[in-house]
């Protein structure tokens, strides 16, 4: 099977079409990054508290966020998201409060849900128990005691009773107290005992993170100095392999993508989080990848043909390639397109990035790395006339 | 020709066995499996669920209290030399990042006894540096020396505390490391995988657990003015105020500034039924064999008078002595057992030299970190699926050739992360992801390369051999930029960063194995004894 036979596009003919395009995008970007105020970070880069809460049944965000703003707490995202048809989620997130972490913010969140579904005085939530309260509280029990279970053994049901709770299909949320019974190693007196001192609360609180306003400048920091660490090292690598002009030529297309996924999640009002930073260097490999494939390409024939323009050069190279270009990055697309409609909602940014990076980091390989190159090119033939650089490049 | 296949195989065939051996194990049972699978292949906090913190320590804590002894030993020495003053204080730096501006200031002393108060600060301070302005006036800073090594030493201290009370809550596997950046010299990792009850742990490691027992010689009053007033508005030499919040009291009590007994003093600490007060817990301590005598003696000569039993400046109990006490003590009314086994665990574990705050804290819960392992488990499946068929769609039998290299390659990348005990986070799926695209890739170029040199109208063997070669130079090319990229990132990135290029790393080495070297001896093998091979299937 072929989906691409020979081709023989003028690709570079029509680059000022396609940089526009990119001039487009960037500026769109940028535009929609100003008009918001700059960009949207996730907790890990701006600090602040997010609490990750599952509920039984759809909880409504409106009635939670008033209540939390009631007690001056400034939310700044509640955003309920399902990843199947049976399941409600909410992500709250709270802006930083002050220098130090806030741990008390966290608190807040949980006690405001507890307030909103509250459970009967004096049982324990299962469905927000750790294994240890609910041992304790086991343990705590006369009758079981009575019965002759040993704390040992009331701690061991305690755990294989949470854990059992945060598997799938449950995850975290039981619903209904008959449920119990499908639980395998625990005795049924323990169970009974489960059922009598523990309520099923309406919530599971699924993850909670806190960041301080030091950890996330630092963070954002190190991410990008290991970032221009590495596109230095490949730059360094295409120079020894190529000429410098083309390492610079394929810089020059990673920073162009990498620029127009960010200016994507500020058009999506999508928030950059610490994933997203490695999903952006996976980008970042991907588009050298695949210019390089390009490069390559050119140097071969460049050795072949050797009267040939540097234009008819990468045109006849990326028609060459053209084949492959379409079929690696159609590949690779089907995965983090399977990412992100399946891996859920605490990789979504993430996949998100990928699948906008795939695209883009295809497109700049053809349409951004070569004029560019050809550019470069040009500028330091004209600038050493009568050099051969024109020919050999 | 078959020699040269033979050695090929057996390098392949050893390669895959102890990749399948290490990964997925020989057994036949598919339990056995999944048990040595979930084994093998460790996973990060934000898929196995746990804890992770970020904390630091208030060096400036130990800077003023250090600051505070040399201000009460030159308080001593000064009234023993009769050497009047009108002030002696220390600045009260309030970050981590102040820790060096600690001062102390003395001033108004007699102008001439300048020498006679020089002589005292040498003796008394001898880690600090004074300097006066006119005569009759001191500044005393801390020594660079000294700082650094106060600093190094509360750092020290803290952390072979925490990891003490981590120890002692028995959790398994826990990192304990000082934060990698250079410039957060004062900052903790903490890493609890799977841990029951992170609000618990973050509570029980921020408590400075500072034990005193001192004598009461005042109180109790209404409020710190009361108490004031009460002694002609200045608080007795040698007092300090305590809070008593029990139970609803609200009261204050006088105590001896020098405590007869610290947390140092412990031998041991544990928890139990409240004898005094049913249904509440307490924990009761023993004193070393030396602080005991000295306890003795002490309360021998103290009978009728009151004791303070004082945990990090909040009085626990006041009660008066009766008889002489040797070796135990006791606090009581603790309503919890889970607080009363926290406290007798950080009393064993000692004291914390300075506080600690947290910069940080990443909770994934068990539930979470399943769902994004299923979730992200399912969707490679759908996406390794259908990569698949497409290859075999569009390259038939060829195409077996790719996927099982594919294979092959995410085998021995789970092998290597296995074998040096890498874990596997979710930026780490991000670097297979990228790895199986660059695996794909180096496939399809090569497919396409043979392809093309078919349609040149070279013989199928030729083709080969030039698709190949051909494809070859330009699989080193992007591979290695990639891996040179890797290998910065693993050196400057810390966190997912890393994670992500120890997968990239391992994935795109293994890559160049698969691609080239296995995937050419299948094709190798598969036309060998065709004696004229007319076409192929590609």
């Amino acid at each position: 099977m072929q989906l691409i036979g020979q081709t023989n596009i003028d690709f570079l003919g029509r680059r000022n079409i396609f940089i526009g395009l990119s001039l487009v995008l960037l500026l769109a970007g940028a535009a929609s990054a100003v008009i918001h105020g700059g960009l949207k970070f996730g907790i890990d880069f701006k600090g602040g508290t997010l609490v990750y809460a599952k509920f039984l049944d759809e909880p409504d965000p409106e009635r939670i966020r008033a209540v939390l703003q009631g007690k001056g707490l400034s939310v700044a995202t509640l955003q309920p998201f399902q990843d199947s048809a049976d399941s409600h989620e909410l992500k709250i997130d709270l802006d930083l409060a002050g220098e130090v972490v806030e741990t008390s913010g966290k608190s807040q969140v949980i006690e405001t849900l507890r307030e909103i579904y509250p459970i009967a005085a004096g049982k324990l939530d299962f469905n927000n128990a750790s294994s240890d309260a609910l041992g304790q509280r086991l343990m705590a029990s006369q009758a079981l005691r009575d019965a002759g279970h040993s704390s040992q053994e009331l701690a061991g049901a305690a755990e294989a009773l949470v854990a059992w709770r945060d598997q799938a299909p449950r995850s975290g949320l039981v619903r209904d107290s008959s449920e119990f019974d499908a639980v395998p190693g625990v005795p049924e007196g323990v169970l009974a005992a489960v059922k009598q001192e523990t309520e099923l609360g309406a919530f599971h609180i699924g993850g909670v993170e806190v960041v301080g306003p030091k950890i996330g400048a630092e963070l954002q920091w190190q991410a990008i100095k290991a970032t221009l660490f590495a596109l230095a090292g490949m730059l360094v690598y295409i120079a020894f392999r190529f000429e410098w002009i083309y390492g610079v030529a394929a810089v020059i297309a990673v920073f162009h993508d990498v620029f127009i996924t960010i200016g994507f999640f500020s058009l999506f009002g999508r928030e950059i989080e610490l994933t997203v930073v490695a999903a952006l260097l996976t980008l970042v490999g991907y588009s050298m990848n695949d210019t390089i494939v390009i490069f390559d390409r050119v140097r071969e024939n460049r050795n072949a043909i050797r009267r040939s323009s540097l234009t008819e050069l990468l045109n006849l190279s990326i028609n060459q390639t053209l084949s492959r270009t379409v079929l690696t990055s159609g590949l690779t697309l089907v995965a983090v397109v399977c990412l992100f409609v399946f891996g859920g909602e605490v990789l979504r940014s993430f996949s998100f990035a990928l699948v906008v990076g795939v695209l883009v980091g295809t497109y700049s390989s053809i349409f951004i790395a070569s004029p560019v190159l050809l550019w470069g090119q040009g500028l330091l033939t004209a600038r050493a006339p009568g050099a051969r650089a024109g020919r050999r490049a | 020709m078959k020699s040269r296949f033979g050695l090929k195989i057996a390098i392949v065939a050893a390669v895959f066995l102890l990749c399948f051996w290490r990964v997925i194990g020989f057994s036949p049972s598919l339990d056995a499996v999944k048990q040595n699978l979930s084994d093998n292949i460790a996973l990060g906090l934000d898929l196995k669920g746990g804890t992770h913190l970020i904390l630091q320590v208030q060096v400036q804590d130990a800077l003023k209290s250090e600051a505070d002894q040399t201000i009460d030993r030159l308080r001593t020495r000064l009234a023993r030399a009769d050497i009047s003053y009108t002030g002696i204080r220390r600045n009260d730096p309030g970050s981590v990042e102040d820790a060096d501006s600690i001062e102390i200031q003395l001033e108004g002393t007699p102008t001439d006894r300048v020498s006679d108060v020089r002589a005292i600060l040498d003796e008394e301070a001898p880690s600090w540096l004074s300097a006066s302005s006119g005569s009759s006036s001191f500044a005393l800073t801390l020594r660079p020396s000294e700082l650094l090594r106060l600093k190094a030493e509360t750092l020290q201290q803290s952390m072979s505390t925490i990891e003490n009370r981590i120890n002692g809550l028995g959790l398994t596997e826990p990192v304990i490391q000082q934060h990698g950046r250079a410039e957060a010299e004062h900052e903790i990792l903490v890493q609890l995988p799977g841990v029951s009850d992170p609000a618990r742990v973050m509570n029980l490691l921020q408590m400075s657990a500072q034990l005193e027992i001192a004598k009461e010689i005042g109180g109790p009053y209404g409020s710190p003015e009361a108490a004031r007033s009460q002694n002609n508005g200045i608080l007795p030499a040698n007092s300090e105020l305590a809070h008593y919040t029990d139970r609803g009291r609200n009261e204050w009590y006088l105590l001896e500034r020098n405590p007869i007994v610290t947390g140092r003093d412990l031998r041991g600490a544990t928890a139990g039924r409240d004898t005094q007060n049913p249904g509440a817990w307490q924990v009761s301590f023993s004193l070393s064999r030396q602080a005991g005598q000295r306890f003795g003696i002490f309360t021998a000569a103290n009978i009728g008078q009151n004791l303070a039993v004082v945990l990090d400046n909040r009085i626990q109990s006041v009660a008066s002595i009766e008889s002489r006490i040797e070796s135990e003590g006791v606090i009581n009314n603790i309503d919890s057992q889970t607080e009363a086994l926290d406290l007798a665990l950080v009393l064993r574990a000692g004291a914390l030299p300075a506080s600690v705050v947290y910069l940080e804290e990443r909770t994934v819960g068990a539930s979470l970190g399943a769902d994004s392992i299923r979730q992200g488990v399912r969707s490679a499946m759908y996406g390794v699926a259908i990569i698949v068929l497409m290859m075999l769609v569009y390259y038939k039998s060829a195409g077996i050739n790719a996927n099982v290299a594919l294979f092959f390659n995410l085998l021995i990348l789970l092998a290597v992360l296995s074998a040096f005990g890498f874990t596997l986070t979710l930026p780490g799926i991000a670097g297979i992801i990228l790895t199986i695209g660059m695996a794909v890739d180096a496939n399809v170029l090569i497919f396409e390369r043979i392809r093309e040199e078919l349609c040149e109208g070279k013989a199928v063997v030729a083709a080969l051999n030039a698709g190949f070669g051909k494809a070859f130079l330009t699989i080193i090319d992007t591979n290695l930029t990639t891996i040179i990229a890797a290998a910065f990132l693993f050196l400057f990135g810390r966190g997912p960063v890393r994670g992500f290029a120890v997968t990239l790393a391992i994935g795109l080495l293994a890559n160049l194995f698969t691609s080239v070297f296995v995937s050419r001896l299948i094709f190798d093998l598969t036309l060998w004894r065709k004696q004229q091979v007319k076409e192929m299937s590609i």
